[in-house]
């Protein structure tokens, strides 16, 4: 295969913490060759960056479909597929055959189904999953609302080494409800339920995990007690992470104003001062993981009443530039931000990727952080637009994706 | 409520909601409504001026008296009535909410009527079709015309509205009457108190201009005005309040705990009433205090001239510059 090199590059590499100009060399799907000034070998392909970024293939930890064009366009390299799958992902076979899904182009990381069908119940045969390829455990799209059945999930999952991923409400709290309480939600006569129900999820599943010595990440923090939660948690040294989804740092329940269906998210759209909190959380590193949730809908899915329409947002496609705004506004820095999309998810779940390393396989992305677009829900990449962001202008566009070395985009 | 020079009364293509509605125009759709009573009171009801149009009522959510109010209100006026209710609705067959409103839309009606149990749907039926919709009420979001009779009732008993202190009593949390109602009297300058147990009372009320009281005795105290709402059956199992006779005797409407409220006060109520549970009978009934029949008849007034604004564009009775 030929070489390929990337010259004049912004090298960032958020494992190393490194930021500086230089080139890089793909040869034999592998980064051969990293520093500045690197000769173009014989037959070499070259690609000017002019300054444009080269950081490791983005890594989205957590997406609840298998959406490789949505993937591709967004930068992604690598996804964690939620268990919340038909047929869910609590078989060995059903892991191994996730884990084949995006291939060529997308690598797929199964997470195992903390529980038969989700049922929230029986345990699924996690060490099976595990050598089927499963990188965590997942309780999907629902915490499980057993206290018992969740603690000797997370002492079974701590035997096989293994992160638990949990969902943060408390299923008893948000029953039926379908926004947060806020003047909003009373304003709009919509169901809801306190902002609250993730943070006594979070307490409950926090001490839970302390008692069973479990590791433990929280899929996605959106309120200010929730972020409070974790960060004294990981104060006292507990093995603790959270993550969370651009719509919670960038969106707040005005949102639903019109009942715009597309902004039905789960969890739902909070108030503005635990928006604040979100960011806060990413800036000084409560929040370790920025994942797109990404969860495309048909028509007949959001084509309904607000209560009636399925939660969820497609994200993957916008994730990069979502997530680029929190940089140009200043909260976060830039490594900091790539951090936050590749190596953190590769640290927590020991996933290859997030570096830029001599001989790791050469998945790379070059975006131009400055070039803008608008995000429009009818012209989206992927299965589905429905994207709370539709008409938002944004800046961040990918000019050259690598996955072994494979030019896809 | 003086409309202001050059100010189309009514500038609106749909009656989806009281908020957002400036007092002039609520003073406008009630000064309206006045003429309809009058006629409403003579043998001979009928005016003809929607002869020849169409008006669809479509019930996603079963009524009866305000599917009923909307059939009379329509015929009083010579429109060509015609009901869907929610038994032989094709969406029990799998139809989704927005072909049936482009179906319904093919029949080129003049005007729709909509009921439907989910916040939102009626605004979202209105954005697919091109003739003007009236929200019946939607989930627990609004019912406006409820909160227009329920003004008109008041300005014909007490002469006004501005300045006096109503208090809203119940199931606040799932009631599309009440907040349609604190829209329309703090807009149009009551004092309003909602006044419910504390699970029944929706976060971040006070936001809408409203004065919250968990204690029926402090909120009635002064009232000129007592709305009682009704509680659902479903909510009364143990879920929201303990017991029927328990809220009855904490939040029910008796005779004793009406005298802290003004001296003259009005008892009112949208109906169907659960005599015993929110209003004791001796109230619901008293001649001198409840206007509750007198709603139900200004409640066809109120959606004849809702009917009748609606349509003057369609009718070519209205045009630019029309107005003073």
């Amino acid at each position: 295969m030929s070489a390929l090199l990337i010259r004049g590059a912004r090298l960032v590499d958020p494992t190393a913490g490194t930021d500086s100009v230089g080139d890089l060399l793909v040869k034999d799907r592998e980064i051969a060759a990293i520093g500045p000034g690197l000769t173009v070998p014989a037959g070499a392909e070259v690609v000017e960056a002019r300054g444009q970024v080269l950081a490791p293939g983005l890594i989205d930890a957590g997406v609840f479909r298998t959406d490789v064009e949505a993937a591709v366009a967004g930068g992604i390299t690598s996804v964690l597929l939620m268990p919340d799958q038909s047929p869910v992902l609590d078989d060995p076979a059903l892991v191994e055959r996730a884990e084949r899904l995006g291939k060529p182009r997308l690598w797929v990381r199964p997470l195992a189904a903390a529980t038969r069908g989700l049922n929230g119940r029986e345990l699924g045969e996690l060490s099976l999953m595990k050598d089927a390829g499963a990188v965590a455990v997942a309780t999907g799209r629902a915490a499980i609302a057993d206290a018992q059945v969740m603690l000797r999930l997370l002492r079974y999952a701590a035997g096989l080494k293994l992160v638990v991923i949990a969902h943060a409400e408390c299923p008893f709290l948000t029953a039926g409800a379908v926004a947060t309480e806020s003047e909003a939600a009373t304003r709009l006569g919509l169901a809801a339920a306190p902002a609250a129900a993730e943070a006594v999820q979070i307490a409950r599943d926090l001490r839970l995990a302390e008692e069973a010595g479990a590791a433990l990440h929280f899929a996605c923090v959106s309120t200010r007690e929730g972020v409070d939660l974790v960060r004294s948690a990981r104060a006292r040294g507990q093995d603790v992470t959270a993550g969370t989804a651009p719509a919670y740092a960038l969106l707040s329940d005005t949102a639903l104003a019109g009942y715009r269906s597309f902004a039905r998210l789960s969890p739902p759209l909070r108030s503005e001062d635990d928006r604040a909190a979100v960011r806060e959380g990413l800036a000084d590193g409560t929040i370790s993981v920025l994942a797109s949730r990404h969860d495309p809908r048909t028509q007949e899915e959001k084509r309904l009443p607000f209560a009636d329409a399925a939660p969820g947002a497609a994200g993957s496609a916008t994730l990069l530039a979502l997530g680029l705004a929190l940089v140009h506004d200043g909260t976060l820095t830039l490594p900091r931000l790539l951090a936050l999309l590749s190596a953190n998810p590769a640290a927590r779940f020991g996933l290859p990727g997030g570096r830029l390393a001599i001989g790791d396989p050469a998945d790379l992305l070059l975006f131009d952080p400055g070039a803008p677009w608008r995000i429009m829900s009818d012209r989206l990449p992927g299965r589905a637009g429905n994207t709370p962001f539709d008409g938002l202008p944004v800046q961040g566009q990918v000019r050259l994706l690598l996955k072994g070395g494979e030019r896809l985009a | 409520m003086k409309i202001p020079a050059g100010t189309h009364p009514f500038p609106h293509p749909h009656l989806l909601a009281i908020e957002g509605l400036q007092p002039w125009e609520i003073g406008f759709l009630l000064d309206e409504a006045e003429q309809w009573v009058e006629t409403s009171r003579r043998a001979r009801k009928h005016d003809d001026r929607l002869q020849g149009l169409t008006q669809i009522n479509a019930f996603f959510e079963n009524s009866t008296r305000t599917l009923l109010s909307f059939e009379i209100a329509g015929k009083r006026l010579g429109a060509d009535v015609v009901n869907l209710a929610a038994g032989v609705s094709s969406l029990k067959k799998g139809e989704t909410l927005l072909d049936t409103a482009l179906t319904l839309n093919a029949m080129q009606p003049d005007v729709i009527v909509i009921r439907h149990e989910s916040s939102g749907a009626v605004a979202l039926i209105a954005e697919k079709v091109d003739c003007p919709v009236l929200n019946a009420g939607d989930g627990r979001h609004e019912h406006p015309t409820q909160a227009l009779l329920d003004a008109l009732t008041i300005r014909r008993r007490k002469g006004r509205i501005a300045g006096l202190t109503v208090a809203i009593c119940g199931d606040i949390l799932h009631s599309r009457v009440a907040r349609s109602n604190f829209h329309l009297l703090t807009a149009l300058g009551a004092e309003v108190r909602a006044v419910a147990p504390p699970t029944l009372m929706p976060v971040g009320i006070e936001r809408l201009g409203v004065v919250p009281f968990t204690d029926m005795e402090a909120g009635l105290k002064g009232a000129d005005v007592v709305m009682m709402l009704r509680l659902q059956l479903e909510r009364m199992d143990g879920a929201y309040v303990p017991s029927t006779r328990e809220y009855f005797r904490t939040f029910g409407l008796t005779r004793e705990r009406l005298a802290a409220a003004g001296a003259d006060v009005l008892v009112m109520h949208p109906g169907p009433m659960n005599r015993g549970v929110e209003i004791e009978s001796v109230v619901a009934d008293d001649i001198q205090r409840s206007a509750i029949t007198e709603q139900v008849e200004m409640g066809v007034a109120v959606r004849m001239a809702c009917l009748d604004v609606l349509t003057r564009t369609r009718r070519g009775e209205w045009g630019r510059g029309q107005w003073a």
